[in-house]
């Protein structure tokens, strides 16, 4: 860290440094260009994890975190803007994509246009919205944003603000389709989409030129209620944004706010965690075959997939009293001790599963309808994985080893024998088989977790001391765990009280999302279908 | 749960046995409960899902809780073509317009059901600046269906509440009344404003 910190003080002499979980730079927006050139070129940091935006109330701006896949390093940066009125930061989406539509989202809530950035539009909220609902002077009055029946217009016009040498700005605008282009609308209400996820697409004959995506249909402004709950009433979130790794993200906050708070979660609790971890992972890929053979016509097959999904819903079921929400994981544990029959239930789904993953194979895979829509369909090269920062199967199928239960193991993954999967061909068909030779990894730790349950003692459900009033120390941190379709981010920021003062999802669906452009241009129109079924997104994961 | 345990409305169904034994015409009574016979058992649901309990519905149409059984297995993609509107997840500001169109669209008679807590009060999201705080601000509901998401039994229940809406819609309206109310204003046009 020592060593980082040198470098970046010789690349960037004014910075500023904070010692934190990670290394926090603090850099004037005047710098900030040049050094994340730097950072890219020189440092290796070639994925941008998060943009976060944060009102701090005198002036207002971003986090960034910042990851390199060589060596694993670990990076935060904070660019802050002093004028309320006019905002204005250096975009970074053209040396990091993802920026692209992040930064949009940080425009979105707060206001802020980044210099540079070709695509200033809103994100999730309505054209006509009044206000930025994230600033901490936001006039939340019904009567500026009643619910409006009329239909909106098309969203077409945008604007870019571009900077000269001297340091002039000026705004242009500019309209998204040329008047040439011919546009086919896809959604919101689609059966494909998978929910309520709207796509433009700019089509020649079939070919698609362009995909824009029009997210916030089911915007439920999470970060902004966040903000005004207590630590374990947010937790409640969490199993409503990607609704199929609900587990997963609960646990990532359960994470976050235990470092904040230091506590020592005991063992059993850990295997615990992890085995419903990748319970919800087996009950997800399971519906992402399902439905990505239905997408195809292959309705037979999410019959198939849904009978093994009954039987782990029985598990979670049994134990948790849930199927879809558990809100099992809570604060320093777990919110009860097992059934008696956990394990036994399990290890009767891991006898069945090699058998089933079996006739999977036997009924879709070979099928050759099904090989000639995906393979070759959909190709990304790893660098765009990266620089899209599209995590999760969707990079492994692309030869990036993004596995977060890897490179930083949380609950006992590092106790684990496993394989993280990766192929390298970067098409649809790559990422289907990620999934299903996943599902076998997933039977494979199930099993080593049953026996690792077996040999605990006790019924420990929870630390020793978790404080009845949960409040975190004035700081902020950043905890990441593997959900079912990529890495997971949660950002905590606190002030001292009871609520979090800012508190950001990181959720992968809204950089695949981004990248879904990037994944079907000049393919046809007919393989968008296919493309996003491999992509496996969950709508109120990007929309929040 | 037990069988015995638990309370059907059983009271309906001989609520309309008691009606149309004293009061119905035989002729058109006949004809009415055969139209809503038939109507209450072969609805086909609008694919509309924005959330989890969509996946909760997607378990009702697979094998374990099959909805064919009941006449509902026909989903469709077109609101043309259907003839209830399950609405399956939140509803925010920027989905709202939307739905009414959908709503809108479908043909007569139609049905609402509001699935789930958000669709009821606004559940988890109460107090959320951008989503509606439960479907009847915007849309007539027929039946409610509470969980979050509910159990795929539990939607069963709240459609089969609708089955039995339907087979007595003759007597306590929905369709029939909604008409007969239009045709009464139309005559009556005084009475539009005492009805505000």
């Amino acid at each position: 860290m020592v060593n980082l910190q040198e470098k970046i003080a010789s690349l960037c002499p004014s910075a500023t440094f904070e010692e934190g979980e990670y290394l926090l730079v603090n850099v004037d927006d005047k710098e900030w260009r040049s050094l994340a050139e730097k950072l890219k070129e020189e440092l290796g940091f070639d994925y941008l994890v998060s943009v976060t935006g944060v009102d701090w109330k005198e002036t207002i701006g971003c986090m960034y975190y910042f990851t390199s896949t060589a060596t694993q390093e670990k990076l935060s940066v904070k660019v802050a803007a002093s004028d309320r009125e006019n905002p204005m930061l250096h975009s970074v989406s053209d040396l990091w994509k993802v920026a692209l539509i992040q930064e949009r989202e940080v425009f979105d809530f707060y206001g802020i246009v980044f210099i540079g950035h070709p695509d200033m539009r809103r994100l999730f909220m309505r054209t006509d919205w009044v206000g930025y609902p994230l600033r901490k002077d936001y006039d939340d009055n019904p009567e500026l944003n009643p619910i409006r029946l009329e239909a909106e217009e098309n969203e077409d016009d945008s604007f870019t603000v571009v900077e000269d040498e001297a340091g002039n700005r000026t705004k242009k605008e500019y309209k998204i389709f040329g008047e040439d282009e011919y546009v086919v609308n896809f959604g919101p209400q689609h059966p494909s989409t998978h929910g309520v996820m709207r796509l433009r697409c700019a089509v020649d004959g079939e070919t698609i030129n362009k995909v824009v995506p029009v997210c916030g249909y089911i915007h439920r402004g999470i970060e902004k209620m966040c903000e005004s709950k207590s630590y374990p009433q947010t937790l409640f979130f969490t199993d409503r944004m990607d609704y199929m790794s609900s587990f997963q993200n609960r646990h990532c906050l359960c994470l976050c706010i235990e470092k904040a708070l230091g506590l020592e979660i005991p063992h059993r609790v850990k295997v615990i965690r992890t085995m419903f971890d990748e319970l919800m992972r087996l009950s997800s890929h399971l519906l992402s075959f399902g439905c990505m053979a239905m997408d195809m016509g292959a309705t037979t097959a999410f019959v198939y997939a849904f009978r093994e999904r009954e039987q782990i819903m029985d598990i979670f079921e049994k134990t948790t009293g849930g199927r879809m929400s558990q809100h099992y994981c809570v604060i320093g544990g777990v919110a009860a001790d097992i059934h008696p029959d956990l394990i036994k239930d399990v290890r009767e789904l891991c006898a069945i599963m090699p058998e089933r993953v079996k006739e999977y194979h036997t009924l879709v895979t070979g099928n050759v309808i099904f090989r000639n829509r995906t393979i070759g369909v959909g190709v990304v090269s790893k660098d765009d994985v990266i620089s899209y920062g599209t995590s999760g199967p969707n990079g492994r199928a692309s030869g990036w080893s993004c596995d977060v239960r890897k490179h930083a193991p949380y609950g006992v993954y590092d106790e684990l024998n496993f394989d993280e999967i990766i192929y390298n061909e970067g098409d649809s068909f790559a990422r289907y088989m990620v999934r299903m030779d996943e599902v076998m990894q997933c039977v494979n730790m199930l099993e080593q977790l049953c026996d690792m349950l077996e040999k605990e003692e006790g019924n420990e459900i929870a630390a020793p001391k978790v404080p009845k009033m949960v409040k975190l120390p004035a700081g902020h941190w950043f905890q990441e765990v593997e959900a079912s379709r990529g890495a997971f981010g949660v950002y905590i920021e606190s002030d001292g009280g009871k609520n979090p003062y800012r508190m950001h999802f990181n959720s992968p669906g809204l950089n695949h999302i981004g990248a879904v452009d990037k994944y079907c241009a000049g393919y046809k129109i007919a393989d968008l279908i296919t493309i996003s079924a491999s992509m496996d997104y969950v709508i109120p994961d990007i929309d929040r | 749960m037990v069988r015995e345990d638990f309370k059907d409305n059983e009271y309906i169904d001989k609520l309309v046995e008691e009606l149309n034994a004293s009061g119905a015409n035989v002729v058109v009574g006949t004809l009415d409960n055969l139209i809503n016979w038939s109507r209450a058992n072969s609805l086909w649901p609008l694919c509309f899902g924005t959330s989890c309990c969509a996946i909760e519905f997607m378990h009702l149409g697979a094998a374990r809780h099959d909805m064919a059984r009941f006449g509902f297995e026909v989903t469709r993609n077109s609101p043309r073509q259907a003839d209830l509107l399950m609405v399956n997840g939140t509803i925010t500001y920027r989905m709202a317009p939307v739905l009414m169109r959908l709503y809108e669209q479908m043909a007569e008679p139609k049905y609402v059901i509001a699935t789930g807590s958000c669709n009821i009060s606004g559940g988890p999201f109460k107090g959320s600046h951008c989503v509606v705080q439960g479907l009847d601000k915007i849309l007539p509901v027929d039946v409610f269906i509470p969980g979050c998401p509910p159990r795929p039994e539990a939607m069963y229940y709240g459609m089969m509440q609708l089955q039995r809406k339907i087979k007595l819609q003759r007597y306590f309206g929905d369709v029939n009344r909604q008409e007969k109310l239009k045709d009464f204003l139309a005559e009556h046009p005084e009475e539009k404003e005492a009805m505000k």
